[in-house]
């Protein structure tokens, strides 16, 4: 249940854009969570309502933005998809991840003075 | 409010971050990094399952490698020293993480353990995380590589079910291999499983018990030992932006 200790570092670091920005209330946080990123999105969404109480977070809205996971030959480029050995077919060189181990603080929707 | 028209309205900001959440814990683990590349010293953040032999692989290790090389080790451990004290017993300089209710070590766990360690010299550094297949994988310590053990028993398409923690692996241990006569065990249905998860894949087959495969092993952490470092770097090991007590 590392998704506590996630959103834990998530409300620290809101509160110290809100201290930067002078914002007050934030209304809702926009985060990217890959597929691949041991993240598991119903459980942070359960940590994040439990947590947001009493912090700056209170009341603010989480959206997710899921990346599915995608793997691609280094050199030529090619596609491999999710499930198979991890090689490119024709060159034989190791996949790499393009996308899909994302646990990222995109943006924050907050009420502020100025920016 | 809104000071355009004065209608009452909060103006509500976008404030664009684009960090990873883990920022912090990144930053912390790069402190980490450069206080084991200062002091000459190969951090291995091994992984698996509670039962999969980590602290008994770290025994056999130590009984082959103990004479030649210095070993330290930090374990993390909920509630109990016992692995810290088997280690120690062995040969291997530890000390426990206790880490209450966490799932798995994070890097400021791990600077802190550094600061209470007993011994800077060790030539390689064993951060056994917590019993656990999912947690640990996506904190990093400041590692130079990160080993998951894989008992046997466990079964084939553990990879398959656990795909982050192995991804992350630059070395899968298969443990407890002198049981594979008892068991209807494929270990080509394993290899498969890997290589669908971990993209550099490879696999060291050891036997704490038999001591199989605990000179490859020790082959592989060889490769990865940095060079030896100035005297004048160990002296002055790292910037700090905090007190050390």
């Amino acid at each position: 249940m590392h998704e506590y200790s996630i959103v834990a570092s998530l409300i620290d670091r809101v509160q110290q854009e809100a201290d930067a920005h002078g914002g007050s209330r934030v209304y809702r946080l926009h985060v990217k969570i890959g597929e691949l990123s041991g993240v598991e999105v119903e459980l942070l969404k359960t940590a994040f309502d439990t947590f947001r109480e009493r912090t700056i977070c209170d009341g603010a809205e989480l959206a997710i933005d899921m990346v599915a996971a995608a793997w691609a030959c280094p050199s030529c480029k090619r596609a491999v998809a999710r499930g198979a050995i991890l090689r490119c077919d024709d060159c034989g060189r190791p996949a790499r991840m393009l996308q899909g181990d994302e646990i990222i603080l995109q943006r924050i929707e907050m009420e502020a003075p100025h920016v | 409010m809104c000071e355009t028209c004065g209608c009452g309205d909060p103006e509500i900001v976008p404030i664009e971050v684009q960090e990873r959440i883990l920022s912090d814990n990144d930053a912390q683990a790069g402190h980490n990094r450069s206080h084991f590349e200062a002091l000459g010293m190969l951090a291995i953040n091994l992984m698996g399952s509670p039962g999969s032999g980590k602290t008994a692989v770290l025994e056999a290790t130590a009984k082959v490698a103990g004479e030649h090389l210095k070993l330290g080790a930090v374990s993390g451990d909920l509630a109990t020293d016992r692995d810290a004290d088997r280690l120690n017993a062995s040969g291997i300089v530890s000390a426990t993480i206790t880490t209450g209710s966490a799932c798995h070590l994070d890097a400021r766990l791990v600077h802190r353990a550094l600061h209470d360690f007993p011994s800077d010299d060790r030539d390689i550094f064993f951060i056994e995380n917590v019993g656990n297949l999912v947690c640990p994988a996506i904190y990093d310590l400041g590692q130079a590589a990160n080993v998951v053990a894989l008992s046997v028993t466990e079964g084939e398409d553990k990879p398959l079910k656990y795909p982050v923690m192995f991804q992350k692996a630059d070395l899968v241990l298969l443990t407890k291999v002198d049981l594979i006569p008892h068991l209807d065990f494929d270990l080509a249905a394993v290899e498969d499983a890997v290589a669908r998860v971990m993209p550099e894949a490879h696999m060291l087959k050891v036997s704490a018990k038999t001591g199989e495969g605990i000179d490859a092993w020790l082959q592989w952490l060889e490769r990865l030992r940095p060079a030896p470092v100035e005297q004048s770097a160990a002296e002055h090991p790292h910037e700090h932006h905090h007190e050390h007590h």
